[in-house]
């Protein structure tokens, strides 16, 4: 009986978002201790997010889901504040703390918490319980059809693919019309073809809606495929900020640059900084390779931090010449691993330097331990780093 | 065979279960999802019928619900009678010897539902009575019917409760197990054995039904 009676209630008052939500900023100024991996964090936060994904980046432990939990209203900050356009969802020191049912947010989980007893079509319905049944049936069926899962509809979440999950959450989480949503590694442990489409769907109706997406990933893929901002987060603060490709492509933070996929980083001091031509001459610590790298404002005999992506370096069994890359460093060989399509090679040169290389170029180089290779690093391959 | 006294245990069973499964719930949530520092208390409380001797419990219910409680004077004054030694009795007695044996499968069962479940149901606009019906209860299915069986079972048997509160009345209180006893005193072995071999084969029945529905391998029978 007292579900009837709450059902009469939410008839009579349907909670509706009113449109000006849609497009709306978000803005998180937020803190919060917690326990990390690594013993307790303090979660300190002060952030923006306008409308189009944002991308949250960040080790595990960093406070990621932490930070989506108190924006959901699933864990409570110690102090702080979080609107979405005027609207207060949380003002702790006015007393403010709407609860997750009042707050309108779309959240797609990591392990994504489909309702393993409803159909598809149920769980995407799950959200919609004020219109009548005819508006609910009209709006699960055009979010499926975007999804691309309306011959999914009577399938329980245990007889679909992963991927089709993955959907059947997205749209579970939009059809309510969220003025904001959260995804929490929605694409975590599938394939790069169905992640592909995934995301061009997910484009597709972000392009439409234009609300605020908070998006967290660890994939580079999807940094860049994806996001239009980024924010880095470590050990519970935002170290960084900005386009993808501004953070990724020049780190300041050695954690950024873990993240990003250097897998060389060395520690270098300035010899000569030759300002005429925008470069400086570095020495990596412990050897006596000297790369020519951008220039930074760094003093000479200062020390930093040099990160070279594994990718980004050529690798040649004769020495090359005629080149215009601007480092070419002698040393031999110490290991030829494959990782799964990819082949990392080890390379002695004073100091270990890792190369990628692909099954093709492994085979017609015959690359062997203790075999003599010749690194090529272009200039702009090197990417400064504050210590 | 004593059929007057099945068809009473039978009733008393059914509406003992059946009051336990409102009475239960409510308890088995709270017990679950309340953070209130001393719920321990409470949950020995729950579970203290398990380990008492029937005969205790049976003399506390019996001093509740005489004339000189005020819970026995306040029905008295409604009915013109105490409680002691009726039906009604009976059955109040046994759903607090057989709380523990609903609410702890239930409690049980809703601790097992995932919690990111009810998140997400909250997210989703749910309220909390929404998100119990249409989450925690069909996720919770097995439990239920664990705690169901199981106090009908439980309630089936008993002896020392029922003959404390309701002694040994035909047709009002003299359950099953009484009238076995009955049988043994007046020396009547065949009687009671009969009695007691369909006792032993509906209990028994019961639990089969309660171990049965927890097993996962009927999920792939054919005619499911």
């Amino acid at each position: 009986m007292a579900v009837e009676v709450e059902q009469q209630l939410r008839m009579k008052d349907p909670p509706k978002a009113p449109s000006s939500f849609v497009g709306d900023i978000l803005s998180v100024k937020i803190r919060k201790r917690f326990a990390g991996s690594g013993g307790n964090f303090q979660l300190d936060a002060t952030f923006e997010v306008p409308a189009g994904i944002t991308i949250l980046f960040g080790a595990s432990g960093a406070g990621k889901t932490t930070l989506l939990d108190c924006i959901a209203g699933l864990a409570t900050p110690d102090l702080g504040c979080i609107e979405i356009g005027k609207q207060k969802l949380l003002d702790l020191e006015h007393g403010t703390n709407l609860v997750p049912q009042q707050r309108r947010i779309g959240y797609v989980f990591q392990d994504l918490a489909l309702f393993p007893h409803l159909s598809v079509e149920k769980n995407i319905e799950y959200g919609l319980q004020s219109p009548g049944r005819s508006e609910r049936h009209r709006r699960s069926d055009l979010l499926m059809a975007s999804f691309r899962i309306s011959n999914l509809r009577a399938r329980k979440p245990a007889e679909i693919s992963g991927g089709e999950r993955q959907r059947v959450a997205l749209a579970r989480a939009l059809v309510t019309d969220p003025c904001l949503l959260l995804l929490d590694e929605p694409m975590a442990g599938l394939d790069a073809s169905t992640k592909s489409k995934i995301i061009e769907d997910l484009r597709t109706w972000n392009h439409d809606h234009r609300i605020p997406i908070l998006y967290i990933t660890h994939s580079r893929e999807e940094v860049f495929a994806l996001g239009e901002r980024m924010l880095v987060l470590e050990n519970g603060r935002i170290i960084a900020r900005g386009t993808p490709h501004e953070v990724m492509s020049a780190p300041r933070q050695e954690t950024v640059a873990l993240l990003s996929g250097f897998e060389n980083i060395f520690d270098a001091t300035v010899v000569a900084a030759h300002e005429d031509r925008g470069t400086m001459t570095c020495r990596i610590t412990g050897s006596d390779v000297e790369l020519e790298t951008p220039m930074v404002r760094a003093d000479v005999a200062s020390t930093l931090r040099v990160g070279i992506r594994a990718g980004d370096i050529l690798l040649a069994t004769v020495q090359p010449s005629g080149l215009s890359a601007r480092n070419i460093i002698r040393g031999t060989m110490i290991s030829v691993q494959q990782r799964d399509v990819v082949v990392v090679a080890t390379v002695d040169c004073g100091v270990e330097v890792a190369v990628h290389l692909t099954l093709a170029a492994r085979d017609s180089l015959h690359l062997r331990p203790g075999g003599q290779v010749w690194l090529v690093v272009k200039t702009y391959s090197c990417h400064l780093m504050l210590r | 065979m004593d059929w007057q006294a099945f068809w009473l245990t039978i009733r008393l069973a059914v509406l003992v279960a059946a009051s336990l499964m409102v009475i239960g719930l409510p308890i088995a949530y709270w017990i679950t999802y309340s953070r209130w520092r001393w719920k321990f208390l409470a949950e020995a409380i729950v579970a203290l019928p398990i380990v008492l001797p029937p005969t205790v419990l049976g003399f506390y219910v019996l001093v509740a619900l005489g004339p000189r409680s005020p819970l026995g004077r306040w029905w008295e004054g409604l009915t013109g009678h105490t409680l002691a030694f009726t039906f009604e009795g009976l059955m109040i007695g046994s759903i607090i010897y057989s709380l523990p044996f609903a609410v702890q499968p239930f409690a049980a069962s809703f601790a097992a539902v995932d919690a990111r479940l009810l998140s997400a149901s909250a997210i989703l606009g749910a309220s909390k009575w929404r998100t119990f019906f249409h989450v925690i209860l069909p996720l919770s299915l097995s439990g239920l019917v664990t705690g169901v069986a199981l106090s009908f079972a439980h309630t089936m048997g008993e002896f020392g409760v029922v003959l404390m509160v309701g002694g040994n009345i035909p047709g009002v209180t003299r359950t099953v197990s009484i009238a076995i006893y009955d049988h043994v005193q007046a020396l009547e072995y065949g009687a009671a054995n009969a009695t007691a071999l369909v006792l032993l084969a509906m209990s028994f029945v019961v639990l089969s039904m309660v171990y049965a529905l927890n097993r996962k391998v009927w999920a792939v029978w054919p005619w499911k």
